[in-house]
């Protein structure tokens, strides 16, 4: 049905998309531009071979990661020959072409155009937040005609603001109609919502009815507009962008490693933007990775507190703090596997190996995760010994290659959004199919519900059941499962790991083979594919030992019930939420846009963060802290500075900082990953496969103490908040 | 015969070398004889219904023509010199023929003719008789049209205001698909042909080719961009053209009464005959079938009695639909109606849409009446052409009451040439021509306003800001032009 609903808008906007589509590499052309010869592929749209030959070409509409709309006709170039100037984002180039992109009725084309887009744009520049950073400002400056015509009576258009949800701020006046949130909303995003309504110069841009926007990639649209009409509604006001230093660095909210750019004014983070990488996130990022960082400016910890006697942290200073946990591991008598570490989401890689190298000199094998129940207390169901076992293998841009995609116990649409768009891009201009093991979720794109447990995977695995995802996915050339991290905290997960990895090995080279691994586990935490990857996980034996000294690293996840009432807790983080005030001593840290730190993501692929501002009062980088502490509790660790840390990270696997690259795991290992987890055998309790993310906007201590994100989570959630002007319906 | 003759007819010819060759007959147009009429029921006098159309001679072999197979029926309509008559004038065997490219048969995809029957033009009502009487010519046209460019099926996108017309026009399918002319088997040919009637909704832009085949898509409609044009790309993402009714209408007949019959009509290049529709300040406005080429001054007068008020009384004549500049009275009486004659006068035959005006019409009023048209039905998507439109309404409603500065006549035609060939569809091309035609001949009566104006209410700034009326506590634009001097001579006006 949803299938049937779907398909003619996926046909539609796969046939519109026919130029700019990064296909198979063909043959090149060759064509001259402004006297210029340029090679370009075929198939490339005239804009993109100008811009090959230096020849700028001005945009509105045109943007290369969208369907062509050539509506703005900003772009006309002149082409011999033709009789009438030429869209350059939608004409294809041709062989031999000779195109002037400077001469006068270019120039003219460029200035009419501009003065058309002006007729009815405000001129409230000095109020508007895009000013700085406005397409149509910088280009009216460029091509535009030094003085107005446009005095008549009649006045400019007026248009009503759209009330889009807690982010994206409208001012649809400033319209100019380019279209790209639309086609973005369309094909990225899958908002089939937004469109537009009217005609000629009443065409407006909505919902079609009075709704949000609701999507996880919605803040995507400010970036895009190339007008202030669409703008960010938290950072309204806010700052200018020549007032902002720009920081180039990782998202860690969740495990897809987007790539941001951190704009921060003093030692306030002002927005967070996307940064363009093809092999992560394209262009785009979550609203989450957008949004949170308002969480960053509350609830800080900002300077150690130790507990006193009346149960009621004091401030404390750090010498203080740090014997006050020297006392304290003493007087616990904790010993061995008695000392425990939890590492949380946010945990740096640096520090995870500090902490790692400290415990252990302790004479621990204790390294816990703040995993859903207790299944952090013992390595994980995957096993870490493998890197392919708990890797998104097939790597993000590998989706784009993907014919069939199965996903277990997964909706990526909130454990990896940007993640997610790929698929929906894949579905979109492909003959992609997708089924799903797990609960219902409105993924962007359709596909075949196959079950809710673990027992409907097996069904489906030994091939019993029928339908057209189950004919394609037998026929698939580059089929891809996806297994949701929530898997190994599931009652089942170690069946399901061990039934996957005996079906992928069954099935021969059709899912693992040299050139494609199909096997994939999608994390959802930012540092759980690092803390796998050193080894930050209890030993058998840890496993069954009760803690007496608890060493929390922005473990914030953990049920408090898990911590025995005698244990001594040490808190180190950069938020006062869950797991601060189950501490006797707390540690303030830094937040992940305040360090230069090591951040893998789902695919293994290692990125450095980068320090955008300090960190606020007394914190400090988090593996520095627990170099401190080391030197207090009297453990002799071999680096003092964090060249001697990542040197360190080396010794235990070099990929950590071999940054940006991703190193795949050979072929040969994979298969003997598998086949350790096929061994796995368990009987199928059949509970059912549950959403690993209930709130997407909610899911960190960064998050939780965002304003925004509680906004968020009002409007889109629990539906709590009245539209904005919204008219008292039955009063 | 000559070579069998040579030696005396060689001196013969060289004898008459300079003397006696005689001028070539001056061929006159017009004057169309009832039996080359094709539309015969065009005034709905007798049965629109099959048996009927029968009688008139529609589906008369059919089959044979059929039979005769894609390439024959594509040169004959190539050999008949046919044009598009929905207006834009493209060589209608060449346009089908791109459908039949090389290797056609290895694509699988469906092949559709989309009928153009959204005839919106202002003036225009040609097809709406088509439909209302002829029914069964636009259904036979479908399948000759359809077996000559190898379409699958026929989609008829009908203007929603016609009501009759579609019921007229339902009904002639119905009675052809019982008859088993339509079908899995049309006419017993073994060709598989279907027939579906979509009706618009009202929206002018619709009758562009591109945007009337996402409205049959169910999209909104909004020329699309080209290339791909609709032979590669149309219909459903299937090979597509998109033909007007009366084009579609004649092909049967063209392929039953030869091309030569119908390349007969008119001058080169312009063959065949043509419904006109003439609306205005005539003494019998009618729509009627006539030999293209017909001098327009003798098309009034023999079918519609001539101008109200007589020859003399006439201000200006639209010739093709609102869409093509006007002209005054002097080229009127010299144009013939057909494609180039009215393109070399700075006009064009669009639809063949004769709005006559007569010297009680307010011509700016006419105009500006225009740009509201243009202002209403742009769909919005390209930026000429949404922001263009609205501007040059406005700027012809002040004209209409000469509430502007002489100087803006100019500027209204810059911007008319800023909107010009920068669209994606023809739309602001036709929302610019009316206003060029109008100031190419009627400018003195704008400028006669614009003064009239001035004597009345003092200086007038650009935009419209009367100068008496303006604050000057407040800012004002140092380019408002309202302290320009009233007799500030304007600038030699551009030529068009």
């Amino acid at each position: 049905m949803l299938r049937i609903a779907a398909r003619p808008t996926r046909l539609a906007v796969a046939n519109r998309r026919n130029i700019a589509s990064t296909s198979a590499r063909q043959a090149d052309i060759t064509l001259t531009v402004d006297g210029k010869e340029v090679t370009v592929p075929q198939g490339s749209a005239l804009i993109q071979a100008c811009e090959a030959a230096g020849s700028p070409i001005p945009r509105f509409c045109y943007h290369d990661r969208l369907a062509i709309a050539g509506n703005c006709r900003m772009c006309l170039v002149e082409v011999q020959r033709a009789p009438k100037p030429v869209a350059s984002c939608a004409a294809p180039a041709m062989n031999g072409q000779v195109v002037f992109t400077n001469s006068p009725a270019v120039h003219s084309a460029r200035e009419g155009v501009m003065e058309f887009l002006l007729a009815n744009h405000p001129l409230d520049c000095p109020i508007c937040d895009q000013g700085g950073e406005c397409d149509l400002q910088d280009q009216s400056i460029r091509y535009g005609s030094d003085r107005t015509r446009f005095h008549e009576i009649a006045g400019k258009r007026a248009v009503s603001n759209k009330d889009l949800g807690p982010i994206v701020k409208t001012s649809m006046n400033r319209c100019i109609q380019c279209t790209r949130c639309v086609r973005f909303a369309n094909e990225v995003a899958g908002v089939e919502e937004l469109g537009t309504t009217g005609r000629g110069n009443d065409l407006q841009i909505g919902m079609y009815v009075e709704k949000m926007m609701n999507s996880e990639l919605s803040g995507n649209v400010i970036d895009l507009c190339p007008v202030g009409a669409l703008t960010s509604k938290p950072y309204a006001f806010q700052a200018r962008p020549w007032e902002l230093k720009n920081t180039e660095s990782v998202d860690v909210l969740d495990a897809v490693g987007s790539n941001i750019r951190v704009d921060s004014r003093g030692v306030q983070v002002m927005r967070i933007q996307p940064r363009t990488n093809d092999n992560v996130n394209e262009e785009w990022i979550s609203d989450k990775t957008r949004y949170a960082y308002d969480g960053l400016r509350t609830q800080r910890l900002t300077t150690p507190l130790v507990k006193g006697p009346d149960n009621r942290f004091v401030a404390a200073t750090w010498p203080d703090a740090l014997a006050a946990i020297a006392n304290g591991l003493k007087r616990t008598g904790a010993s061995g596997n008695e000392i425990k570490a939890i590492a949380g989401h946010l945990a740096d890689t640096e520090s995870l190996v500090v902490l790692k190298d400290l415990i252990n000199r302790l004479g621990s094998d204790n390294l816990a995760s703040d995993l859903v129940g207790k299944s952090g207390d013992s390595a994980p169901v995957h096993g870490v010994d493998v890197k392919s076992n708990y890797s998104f293998n097939s790597t993000i841009p590998g989706l784009e290659n993907a014919d069939a995609i199965l996903l277990v116990g997964t909706n990526p649409r909130h454990e990896a959004a940007v993640l997610n768009s790929r698929i929906r891009k894949s579905w979109l201009h492909s003959d992609l199919v997708v089924g799903m093991v797990g609960t219902r979720a409105d993924t962007t794109y359709s596909y075949e519900h196959l079950g809710e447990n673990a027992k409907s995977l097996e069904t489906f695995l030994g091939g019993k059941v029928k339908g057209e995802f189950a004919e394609r996915w037998a026929k698939a050339e580059r089929p891809m499962i996806i297994v949701g991290s929530a898997m190994a905290e599931h009652a089942d997960g170690e069946a399901v790991f061990g039934m996957l990895a005996r079906y992928v090995a069954s099935a021969g080279t059709r899912l693992v083979r040299e050139d494609w691994n199909g096997f994939n586990v999608l994390q959802r935490v930012a540092s759980r594919p690092a803390a796998y990857e050193i080894g930050f996980v209890p030993s058998r034996a840890a496993a069954s030992a009760t803690p007496k000294f608890i060493y929390l690293l922005n473990a914030d996840e953990i049920d408090p019930a898990s911590i025995p009432a005698d244990a001594f807790v040490v808190y180190q983080g950069h938020h006062g939420d869950r797991g601060a005030a189950l501490a006797d001593v707390c540690l303030p840290g830094a937040a992940y846009t305040e360090k230069g730190a090591t951040w893998v993501n789902t695919e293994g692929r290692s990125q450095l963060g980068r320090a955008a501002v300090p960190p606020p009062g007394a914190a400090r980088d988090d593996w520095k802290v627990i170099r401190a502490l080391a030197e207090v509790v009297g453990v002799d660790l071999p680096y003092d500075d964090v060249v001697g840390v990542r040197d360190r990270m080396w010794a235990i696997s070099p990929s950590l900082v071999r940054w940006d690259g991703l190193e795949e795991t050979s072929l040969e290992v994979a298969q003997a990953g598998l086949a350790v987890l096929s061994k796995n055998k368990k009987t199928l309790k059949g509970d059912k496969m549950g959403l690993a993310i209930g709130n997407f906007y909610q899911t960190d201590v960064v998050s939780r103490a965002s304003v925004t994100m509680a906004q968020c989570t009002r409007a889109f959630v629990t539906g709590e908040s009245e539209p904005l002007g919204a008219v008292e319906m039955h009063a | 015969m000559l070579s069998s003759s040579r030696p005396t007819t060689t001196a013969l010819r060289r004898l008459r070398g300079f003397a006696t060759v005689a001028d070539p007959p001056v061929r006159r147009y017009g004057g169309l004889k009832d039996q080359d009429r094709i539309f015969t029921n065009a005034y709905l006098r007798h049965d629109h219904g099959l048996k009927g159309a029968k009688s008139r001679g529609d589906w008369h072999r059919t089959k044979d023509i059929l039979l005769k197979g894609d390439s024959w029926i594509i040169q004959q309509i190539k050999d008949s010199g046919l044009r598009g008559r929905g207006g834009a004038g493209f060589p209608s065997g060449l346009k089908w023929s791109f459908m039949n490219k090389p290797d056609w048969q290895k694509d699988k995809r469906p092949r559709y003719l989309v009928v153009n029957a959204d005839e919106g033009e202002p003036g225009t009502c040609k097809d709406r008789e088509i439909l209302r009487g002829d029914p069964h010519k636009l259904v036979e046209g479908c399948l000759v049209a359809g077996r000559g460019m190898n379409a699958n099926a026929a989609y008829i996108y009908i203007r929603g205001e016609f009501v009759q017309e579609a019921n007229h026009l339902q009904q002639a399918i119905n009675e052809a698909y019982k008859d088993g002319l339509l079908g899995p088997n049309a006419c017993g040919s073994g060709y598989s042909f279907d027939v579906y009637v979509h009706r618009g909704a009202g929206a002018y832009i619709c009758g562009e080719e591109t945007a009337l085949i996402e409205s049959i898509e169910g999209k909104q409609g909004k020329p699309r961009l080209k290339p791909p044009f609709p032979a590669d790309v149309g219909l459903f993402g299937c090979p597509t053209t998109v033909a007007n009714v009366e084009t579609v209408s004649v092909a049967p007949t063209i392929c039953r009464r030869g091309a030569s019959w119908f390349a007969g009509f008119g001058r080169e290049r312009n063959q065949g005959t043509k419904l006109f529709c003439i609306s205005g300040h005539v003494n019998n406005p009618c729509v009627v079938e006539e030999e293209m080429s017909i001098p327009l001054r003798e098309l009034l007068e023999k079918h519609c009695g001539g101008i109200r008020g007589g020859w003399d009384n006439l201000l200006g004549i639209i010739p093709g639909g609102c869409s093509v500049p006007v002209l005054n009275q002097k080229q009127s009486g010299e144009v013939l109606m057909d494609y180039d004659s009215l393109k070399d006068a700075g006009s064009g035959l669009g639809t063949g849409a004769v709005i006559v005006m007569d010297k009680s019409t307010d011509i700016v009023a006419a105009i500006a009446r225009f740009s509201d048209f243009y202002k209403h039905e742009s769909c919005g998507q390209c930026t000429p052409c949404r922001e263009g439109t609205t501007w040059m309404k406005n700027m012809m409603h002040r004209m209409v009451e000469g509430r502007g500065h002489r100087r803006e006549i100019d500027m209204l035609l810059e911007l008319t040439k800023q909107v010009e060939g920068r669209t994606i569809c023809a739309l602001g091309d036709a929302a610019a021509w009316p206003i060029q035609g109008l100031m190419r001949h009627f400018r003195p009566e704008v400028e006669a306003r614009i003064d009239a104006f001035r004597a009345k209410h003092g200086a007038v700034g650009f935009g419209g800001h009367i100068a008496s009326e303006l604050d000057d506590n407040l800012a004002i634009p140092d380019n408002l032009g309202a302290r320009l001097p009233i007799d500030a001579p304007a600038p030699p006006p551009t030529s068009v």
